[in-house]
């Protein structure tokens, strides 16, 4: 459905244990996401996850860095989707979401601070969970887990 | 709390900038609430989370799934099993693990009396917050007999890492289940007691009716779940939407509110404890001896007798504690519903024994998101009624 409304966007899909995930274009995601909570056939009101992956270090991946993962579902029919959007590592920036739902905001802001993705458009892409003063993005895989 | 200065000609009200926290005795663990005030109304409110960071999704990338079960304990601290059983979910589901049935009602049995734990830990602090000094004591006396079962199966009266990936540690005590089923007995009774302290006292019914109130599309909106989301009113339950465990093979209802404010989240819990009491009785019933961990050879931890005795199982032993055993490459992303609402694991695996990203949705952290739209326009006092009724735990906020 996603296809049919925004012909070219998507760029496949995988399914591992029963769960749908769709590969997107960066370009239209806050539309496409729009158009999901509001079609009367899906309603994908609930944004139940939003984070972000580095491939970096993912063995035999060659694609962008960054994924940025969408987890949504359907209150009123209980179906799962999720999105993704690839992001290249010299331009880890995507459009934000929390026009559609309100909550994405500290989901961004938590992404933002620990991956380093920037969400543009965002009403207040502060860190969160680590000091205002912190350096670096902790989740990213070249940052060391210990020797602080 | 406002700060005036009288001119000759006129009173100027300035907005009055106040920092509660990150140790204020109401703030239920380090939240630093900044909130800024025009007189006694909140204008605006800014939670600064993050002092109890501890890099938990991080540390997770170097350990073995195995390993990874007592930092679950270590997310939402009070009601432990809930989270080892939402990633052993999670783990199970990613590699297509069956786990044998009377583990399932192990575990829902464990995890809803986990889950009672952590209403009453809510009930009291929530109570004592808004000045009802009796009900901490009469909850903690309940939440003591919790735990006394908790250990009597665990070993552990906290930080339980009791579910494996493919069962349960170790079967049910015997004198367990009596002990269990006394309790089933005396809890109603004691609900009851509740009831008399607070339902239909005037001053909690002052300080919690129309209260932070949040609509259901405000509450879907911004993420909320668990009795936080359902005290809207909107039906949106884990343990019915997507059955997990033996959730399926009990009945239970899901109680809702109707007014979405701090009163109608006070019953949903209260509802709650006496679905949680009603599914604990059906899990004792139903329950049929049978094995505890899965059979599948990948991933069933030999028991320690064959460990002794075996070279096979020494060996499978020592592979499965040092490596765990390969999963397969791929993701997933599995809710269940904690005590404080939907708690999701999404699990990038890269085929090794070790996960490559874990994502964990914490219910607390999103619950606490909506805390601004609640607050803003009303009155001081009402902040603290509102940081108990959406229930948050700030090992799991800050993870």
């Amino acid at each position: 459905m996603i296809e049919e409304k925004f012909p070219g966007q998507v760029l496949g899909t995988m399914t591992h244990a029963g769960q749908l995930g769709v590969m997107l274009r960066k370009d239209m995601i806050s539309d496409i996401c729009r158009y999901l909570k509001d079609e009367p056939l899906l309603k994908m009101n609930h944004l139940a996850d939003l984070t972000a992956v580095d491939y970096s270090a993912y063995p035999g991946d060659t694609g962008p860095r960054f994924e940025v993962v969408y987890n949504l579902i359907s209150i009123v029919y209980h179906h799962r989707i999720r999105l993704k959007v690839r992001l290249p590592e010299e331009d880890p920036k995507i459009d934000t979401v929390t026009p559609v739902w309100n909550t994405a905001n500290w989901h961004e802001r938590e992404t933002y601070d620990l991956m380093g993705i920037v969400f543009n458009g965002h009403p207040d892409l502060r860190r969160i969970l680590m000091p205002d003063d912190w350096e670096g993005h902790p989740l990213r895989k070249e940052y060391p887990l210990k020797g602080f | 709390m406002s700060v005036t200065e009288t001119t000759e000609k006129e009173i100027v009200q300035k907005e009055l900038t106040l920092n509660m926290g990150p140790q204020h005795p109401s703030t239920h663990g380090v939240l630093r609430l900044v909130v800024d005030l025009q007189g006694e109304t909140v204008v605006n409110i800014d939670p600064r989370i993050g002092y109890l960071h501890r890099g938990i999704e991080k540390w997770m990338e170097s350990k073995t799934y195995h390993q990874i079960i007592p930092m679950t304990d270590r997310l939402e601290y009070i009601s432990s099993m809930n989270n080892n059983l939402g990633y052993a979910v999670a783990v199970e589901k990613l590699a297509g693990i069956s786990v044998p049935e009377r583990a399932q009602f192990i575990r829902t049995l464990l995890a809803e009396l986990s889950r009672l734990s952590a209403h009453l830990i809510w009930f009291g602090t929530h109570a004592l917050d808004i000045g009802s000094m009796t009900a901490p004591v009469y909850a903690f006396r309940e939440r003591e007999l919790i735990l006394d079962l908790l250990e009597m199966a665990t070993g552990a009266r906290l930080t339980v890492s009791y579910a494996r990936i493919g069962g349960v540690r170790n079967d049910l005590p015997r004198d367990f289940i009596d002990k269990c089923y006394e309790f089933t007995e005396l809890f109603p009774k004691r609900i009851d007691e509740y009831d008399t302290l607070i339902k239909v006292n005037r001053i909690w019914l002052k300080r919690t009716r129309g209260i932070g109130v949040i609509s259901p599309e405000d509450a879907i909106s911004y993420g909320m779940t668990g009795a936080s989301l359902r005290g809207s009113g909107v039906n949106y339950d884990l343990r019915k939407v997507e059955p997990y465990a033996a959730y399926d093979k009990v009945e239970f209802d899901v109680p809702l509110g109707t007014n979405g404010d701090v009163y109608d989240r006070y019953l949903v819990r209260m509802g709650e404890m006496r679905q949680s009491v009603r599914i604990i009785k059906q899990c004792l019933d139903k329950m049929k001896p049978g094995p505890i961990t899965t059979d599948d050879p990948r991933y069933a931890v030999p028991e320690k007798m064959n460990v002794m005795k075996n070279m096979e199982s020494l060996a499978h032993q020592f592979v499965l504690m040092s490596k765990w055993a390969p999963m397969p490459r791929g993701e997933v992303y599995v809710a269940t519903e904690g005590p404080k609402g939907e708690l999701g694991f999404y699990i990038v695996s890269d085929g090794s024994g070790r996960p490559y990203r874990i994502k964990i949705r914490a219910p607390s952290f999103i619950n606490l998101s909506a805390l601004p739209k609640m607050v803003t326009g009303n009155m001081i006092s009402d902040v603290i009624a509102c940081i108990g009724t959406i229930d948050i735990v700030l090992g799991e906020v800050d993870r």
